[in-house]
């Protein structure tokens, strides 16, 4: 199978312009799970970049891929998962081609993660200090403790929690704190890339505000690259500066956070946004089933076909490849002509 | 005639005994909640983590005793109730939780949980009997028998596990069900079709729900009466979308303007938000209303005296809060 990214050259010109410096280059991506029966292509010809600066959030349904991508950038992927294809650019350097040594060396220097659940993941029986420390001395070596201790107290105030955090221990945090405290030891190491997987899905909507706006300040003052998993459609508008929409491990639309809100071009991502319920106007519920189709077996065509209310005779026989139809905004249906004109 | 579930003054107070050292902590403080038995309703109790809502839910489920106060189940108290009205309690008031991947024991077919109930409850003479019972339970929720059945747990998404246990909850025909955040580990695509099979047993099969969440915009577009939770108190309560659209308490101010909207032109209103350590919160305030720390409205009397529930709009909406004292 192949996909072609037509680069048409109106467009060409709009995102040339807009291109900063690019952190994260992910070109045709490809993980798959082996099982008995068939390899399970969990992200399959996946293709985006991060900019320096910028949070991209990455959104879909459970199983859509979205965190199996990011355990790829981490190189972290777990047998019976591997990477099959697809190369993976981070400031320079592709990760895909690194040795364990080589990686433990890139990992938190460059590319920290904070992981689901975040909060419970840190040790419960060191306290946040020592979590820390130990984070910077495994990367920099001895340095002197009153240097260390300054450090992390800066770190803390970043995160906007007081410093007497520092001698306490996990459980003695609430919830919206230990996860500032696991943002603090993620940039700890200034790193160039921060992955954060579902920072806010266990807090309640006033933490998940703290950790947003957290997470934003962050990126503010520190001009570090995020990408930000989650499923809240709510949250990503207030967060991210653009959004990638995944479908069944493809990515199906990707493009700054207003343009998509303005106008989704794929049917998937109308419909994610249509789910979202209200706080403003009582409406009947729109109902939807779930992933379709067997991640083993493919299907000739495009993914979404079996749920699209727009579906096609050319989507069951030709894979639409990912264009640029509106000024960065990309998407992969083929409901549109190469200028960006609906053709149905 | 009494109504279907009643809570009177009821306080739960974890700690505090002899074997305890550590502070107490009040999860639950003179609450009050009616549900009448007809017609049958969707009652919202929402409110941040610690904000008592899930005791709530172990209390009426029976998992955990009151400190004082009474829970009454159609005019009959449940902590004096014999061991065959807890039974007949036990059938009529089901639950359906949070967490669709815990509930289910990997080792065993998910019709499991069906034969399980058949059998305690003795629902049915023959295994036919029972196959046809299980069958319509779960044509209700939109799901057939021979599709899942026989499939292991990991063989189903979290959304069809969560309308099975609908299914299971809705086949002992119960007056009342307790769902404990039943949509918050769900797919946001999937979570319209849990909240309309709510909908759908309420108007069709009359049964009234205690929908428990921390999601305010699924509790409005469901919910027929809300009461929102902070640190085990009633700050605000009423029709659901009077007090949504119109809300009167502090905290429940701070709480919508929390919600972040789907729109990236709108950033989070209202102040910048505070939040303080748990530990403080709960014991800091003995009397006086307890969101005292984290209001920006507060004066000096909320210190002294806790406020009680009064009117602040039509029909039942009410908030406890000195600020519409008149």
């Amino acid at each position: 199978m192949t996909v072609s990214v037509p680069q048409t050259l109106d467009n060409g010109s709009i995102s040339d312009s807009m291109a900063d410096e690019t952190t994260l280059a992910i070109d045709d991506l490809q993980v798959f799970y082996a099982t008995p029966t068939g390899n399970v292509r969990a992200v399959d010809h996946v293709t985006f970049k991060v900019r320096k600066g910028e949070i991209v959030g990455l959104v879909g349904e459970s199983g859509c891929g979205k965190t199996t991508t990011a355990m790829a950038i981490l190189r972290l992927v777990q047998p019976p998962g591997r990477i099959v294809g697809g190369a993976i650019n981070l400031d320079g350097i592709d990760l895909t081609q690194l040795d364990g040594a080589e990686l433990r060396e890139v990992r938190w220097t460059k590319l920290a993660l904070i992981p689901q659940g975040a909060m419970n993941s840190l040790n419960p029986v060191m306290r946040i200090s020592s979590q820390i420390k130990d984070t910077i001395r495994t990367h920099e070596g001895n340095i002197p403790n009153r240097e260390l201790k300054e450090r992390i107290l800066r770190l803390l105030s970043l995160v906007g929690l007081p410093s007497r955090v520092y001698d306490m221990y996990p459980h003695e945090l609430s919830g919206g704190m230990k996860q500032r405290a696991c943002i603090a030891m993620a940039i700890a190491l200034d790193p160039v890339l921060v992955i954060a997987d579902e920072p806010t899905s266990a807090l309640d909507v006033i933490v998940q505000r703290v950790v947003g706006e957290t997470l934003l300040d962050v990126k503010e003052r520190l001009g570090v690259s995020m990408i930000v998993i989650g499923h809240d459609m709510g949250l990503m508008a207030q967060l991210v500066d653009r959004l990638a929409v995944m479908y069944a491990g493809r990515m199906v639309e990707i493009a700054p956070v207003s343009s998509i809100f303005n106008e989704q071009l794929h049917p998937y991502t109308q419909l994610l946004i249509e789910a979202i319920p209200s706080i403003r106007e009582r409406k009947p519920l729109k109902l939807t089933e779930g992933l379709t189709h067997d991640l083993r077996t493919p299907l000739t065509g495009c993914i979404f076909q079996l749920r699209c209310p727009h579906v096609m005779d050319i989507c069951r026989e030709e894979d639409p490849p990912m264009r640029e139809l509106r000024a960065d905004h990309q998407t992969a249906c083929h409901l549109y002509a190469d200028d960006g004109t609906l053709l149905h | 005639m009494a109504p279907l579930l009643e809570i009177k003054n009821a306080t739960k107070i974890y700690g505090g005994n002899l074997l305890s050292t550590g502070p107490v902590t009040v999860a639950l403080q003179d609450y009050n909640l009616t549900i009448e038995e007809a017609p049958a309703t969707i009652t919202t109790i929402a409110g941040e983590s610690g904000s008592g809502k899930s005791t709530l839910a172990n209390l009426v489920l029976g998992f955990t005793d009151l400190t004082s106060g009474q829970i009454v189940y159609r005019g009959r108290d449940l902590a004096e109730m014999s061991s065959s009205e807890r039974l007949d309690y036990r059938r009529e008031v089901q639950a359906v939780f949070q967490d669709p991947y815990a509930v289910y024991n990997p080792f065993y077919r998910v019709k499991h949980v069906f034969d399980l109930i058949v059998r305690n409850f003795k629902m049915a003479r023959n295994p036919r009997e029972a196959r046809d019972m299980i069958e319509q339970a779960l044509n209700v929720v939109g799901m057939r028998g021979e599709e899942v059945l026989e499939k292991y747990p990991h063989q189903l998404s979290g959304g069809q596990r969560q309308r099975m246990m609908m299914a299971r909850a809705y086949m002992l025909r119960p007056r009342l069900i307790v769902a404990d955040e039943p949509v918050s580990m769900v797919d946001a695509s999937l979570r319209a079709m849990i909240l309309d099979i709510m909908l759908r047993l309420r108007d069709e099969e009359g049964i009234s729900f205690l929908y428990i969440t921390h999601d305010l915009s699924t509790a409005y577009q469901i919910g027929d009466a809300i009461y929102l939770l902070y640190q085990g108190t009633i700050a605000e309560s009423g029709e659901t979308t009077r007090v949504i659209e119109n809300p009167k308490h502090p905290y429940v101010q701070l709480l919508l303007d929390s919600i972040p909207v789907p729109d990236p032109s709108v950033k989070w209103g209202g102040d910048s938000v505070t939040t303080i350590d748990d530990e403080e919160m709960r014991i800091s305030v003995d009397s006086g209303c307890r969101f005292y720390p984290r209001c920006s409205q507060r004066f000096d009397r909320c210190l002294e005296i806790t406020p009680k529930p009064i009117s602040v709009g039509e029909k039942d909406h009410q908030a406890a809060c000195f600020l519409y004292e008149d």
